[in-house]
């Protein structure tokens, strides 16, 4: 067997060929992952999963995962072709985060031989589809202060406790979870990452209803589950070091080599009307207020665009702290935005006429989800402290948790009485 | 100011810092309040000799542009501008510079002479603004036979009772028409206001029934638009980055302040309801800096998408400018409105900087018509 690397444009001109007699148009659902109802969602599941198959059947799965796994062992240049290839056409969306990132990336890291046997062939094929179970209800920012307990019982661990915030688990299979697993040691220093299947005994999972009526998020509870040490990611209460690149992974999202995406694909929650569309729609265009309104929706994307350009050139020769002024910008630049097309939608976006045509209530909709611009993917707040103390060189905050044995650090109220 | 800069504009931006440290210091501005002038003649012209006014004038006509994107050069210039809250009228002059050299008329060379070595002073009056609809203008510009009869007035027009030349922006039939008006013209009056600038000066000019001949003309009769339109966005450009200096004046030494003073026994930079402000002011700067940057680049390069831009920068620096200006005094406290502290001089900057060339609401406004006219043709 051949150990040379096939050159990429050789693969490119193989994967452009494989992917047009296989592959269909890119579906909505590819972009938004919103379907109307769960029955909707389970035939797109169900396809996902048909669709990877595929791929891997063809041939082109795992494309730089290493071949003893059912990957190609090719390189990011190679699964760049391939996404580019794969420009317009369908694709198993679902698979792509968090299943083959951060998930897939992190087991291949961090699992035992038996383990990335048992489990990396399964997601390439299609038979598989992972979570990541790391937040809390009462973590929130803290993500290392989680309070989901593992307990060694002979060659098992039992699992009790509560994770959230999980996208699309009701109908995963596998979870990557951290769990403590020692009290005595500081919050860093006890923790364990452990492979859960979601459908064991004691896993129960609910869904978390948002204020939109969207329910794609999921709350898990684990009680009393029993897992096989052999299902122990790395050494025990070394977690942290396995959860610190597990988030690393994570913030690459769909940029992985590991993921497979259609290059150009713009990933957005709701295809939303242009604040000119959205005027016009509400008589709303002439009026010269309405006018700086959409001047200002406009300034505020230029602005945000050229801050990322800005802080892109400046992580790679500068201070990488300085990603947190661009999240922080955005997070607040895109709550100023969602006002300003709910002030231009006028009355529509708040009452509406269900038997006309063309609501305007996803306007009103996005405008009470607007916060999450500020919360999802680490509060605005995180990154204020960042920028404050580590790019402007300001104090840290008062820890209640440094240098303390967990179980002795306050995780509840105790105030003082007036 | 992030770009990659050449060992020339180092240089050209360095050499300009060290001027305006050594010639206006705000110590010196501060106790110049009361001058009619705001600056000494000589204090323009030992300007002009560093090459102020010469990036936007094309090689043949004398200018010169030391990495060959005149428009960013003179960013550089304007940063230098804001960060020491210098006097003098360098947007205007460079406008006035940069469309006499457009225009290639050999009958504009003399005073094009004259505005880049600073030894007369042009300011621009700006009767008819893209962002105005035709009833708005308030200066008009007719033909009658072989001359031009300007009317109307306008203010405020920066250094207006010093300048040597007006170049006269005013509606006409079927247009927008330029010409450029020696200030000693019959019919010329020139009236000083009062401003919120220490050291810059501002007047009103109106013109009653002047008359002059065609060859004053600055491109077409009627013609003008475009070139009006180019000559407020290279203005665009040259005030936001000045602010973006004042921004970061005012910030940095908000930010020593912060570790400086003690309360309660504690830095204020050790609260964290005071982090979380600086953590918002630096995002603003930042974002600042970098609008400002692309829209310098984008003119420079002739880009598409130069107009969007140099709007979205005027007006994001136009607003946020001041609002850290403000938070900056609100974080110094009582100190922070006095005359005896620096701050000022950088509030009082983006303050009027906001004005000039349009406001947010005016730039908005304008990137709101380009924005439907986009959509209608898609």
């Amino acid at each position: 067997m051949s150990t040379e690397i096939e050159p990429v444009e050789e693969f490119r001109l193989r994967a452009r060929e494989w992917i047009k007699s296989n592959l269909g148009p890119t579906q909505p659902f590819d972009r938004t992952q919103h379907c109307k109802d769960d029955e909707e969602e389970l035939v797109a599941v169900a396809r996902d999963r048909a669709l990877q198959r595929k791929i891997f059947d063809g041939g082109f799965a795992g494309i730089c995962m290493p071949k003893e796994y059912g990957g190609l062992g090719l390189t990011p240049e190679h699964n760049r072709a391939f996404n580019e290839e794969l420009a317009g056409h369908e694709y198993p969306s679902r698979f792509a985060v968090p299943t083959f990132n951060p998930c897939a990336s992190t087991i291949l890291e961090f699992c035992t031989a038996e383990q990335k046997a048992a489990h990396l062939r399964a997601i390439l094929k299609g038979e598989e589809v992972w979570v990541q179970l790391l937040s809390e209800p009462g973590g929130g920012s803290d993500v290392a202060g989680i309070t989901t307990s593992a307990v060694r019982d002979g060659d098992h661990w039992v699992l009790n406790g509560s994770k959230v915030w999980t996208s699309r688990a009701w109908w995963a299979d596998w979870g990557l979870i951290l769990a403590r697993t020692n009290w005595d040691v500081p919050k860093h220093a006890g923790m364990t990452v452990f492979l859960v299947p979601l459908r064991a005994p004691g896993v129960e999972i609910q869904r978390i209803i948002r204020l939109n009526g969207e329910s794609e998020a999921c709350q898990e509870f684990f009680t009393d589950v029993r897992i096989p040490d052999s299902d122990r990611v790395g050494e025990i209460d070394a977690g942290w070091t396995i959860g610190t690149r597990w988030m690393f992974h994570e913030r690459m999202g769909h940029n992985s080599p590991y993921v497979t995406y259609p290059s150009g694909m713009t990933l957005s929650a709701a295809q939303e009307d242009s604040p000119v569309a959205i005027a016009r729609k509400s008589g709303k265009i002439d009026d010269p207020a309405a006018r700086e309104l959409i001047g200002e929706h406009r300034e505020l994307g230029i602005v945000t665009r050229a801050l990322q350009g800005r802080i892109a050139e400046a992580a790679t020769k500068a201070n990488k702290d300085m990603s947190a002024v661009d999240r922080l910008f955005r997070g607040v630049a895109s709550v100023r935005r969602s006002t300003i097309a709910f002030d231009l939608a006028g009355a529509g976006a708040s009452v509406w006429d269900e038997e006309e045509e063309a609501a305007t209530d996803a306007i009103g909709m996005n405008f009470l989800m607007r916060q999450i611009s500020c919360i999802g993917g680490g509060t605005t707040e995180i990154s204020r402290n960042v920028v404050a103390e580590r790019i402007l060189g300001m104090p840290r905050e008062a820890s209640g948790d440094k240098g303390v044995a967990f179980r002795d650090v306050p995780k509840g109220p105790s105030r003082s009485q007036g | 100011m992030w770009h990659e800069l050449t060992s020339d504009q180092q240089l050209l931006r360095d050499t300009t810092a060290r001027f305006l440290a050594d010639r206006v210091p705000l110590d010196r501005q501060r106790k110049n309040k009361d001058s009619a002038t705001g600056f000494e003649p000589d204090y323009w012209t030992s300007g002009a000799e560093l090459g102020w006014i010469m990036p936007l004038v094309s090689e043949e006509n004398g200018g010169l542009s030391v990495s060959g994107r005149g428009i960013v050069d003179l960013s550089l210039i304007a940063y230098e501008f804001g960060r020491h809250s210098a006097p003098g009228p360098l947007a205007d002059c460079n406008v006035v510079a940069s469309a006499l050299s457009d225009s290639g008329d050999e009958g504009h060379a003399a005073a094009l002479e004259e505005i880049m070595t600073g030894s007369a002073i042009a300011a621009c009056c700006l009767g008819a603004a893209p962002w105005q609809e035709p009833g708005e203008s308030t200066i008009s510009i007719a033909r009658d036979g072989d001359d031009l009869v300007i009317q109307g007035s306008i203010k405020p027009v920066e250094s207006a009772a010093q300048a040597g030349y007006f170049l006269v922006t005013g509606r006409s039939e079927g247009g927008v028409t330029q010409a450029l008006v020696p200030a000693s013209t019959a019919g010329i009056t020139v009236k000083n206001l009062k401003a919120i600038d220490v050291s810059r000066k501002f007047g009103a000019v109106s013109f009653d029934n002047v008359r002059v001949p065609a060859s004053v003309l600055v491109g077409q009769f009627g013609g003008a638009a475009d070139a009006v339109a180019m000559q407020v966005r290279r203005a665009a450009v040259i005030l936001s980055a000045e602010s973006v200096g004042a921004m970061e004046s005012a910030f940095a030494m908000t930010v020593d302040w912060a570790f400086d003073r003690y309360t309660f026994g504690r830095a204020l930079a050790s609260y964290q309801a005071l982090k979380h402000r600086f953590a918002d002011l630096k995002s603003w700067l930042e974002a600042s800096h970098a609008v400002c940057d692309s829209a310098a680049d984008a003119l420079a390069d002739g880009l598409p998408r130069a107009a969007e831009t140099v709007c979205a920068a005027k007006s994001y620096i136009g607003e946020q400018g001041v609002e850290l200006a403000q938070d900056c005094v609100q974080i110094h406290g009582g100190i922070g409105v006095t005359y005896e502290h620096d701050l000022h001089f950088f509030l009082r900057r983006v303050t009027l900087n906001r004005l000039l060339y349009g406001t947010p609401g005016d730039h908005r406004r304008w990137l709101a018509q380009m924005q439907i006219e986009k959509e209608l043709a898609a």
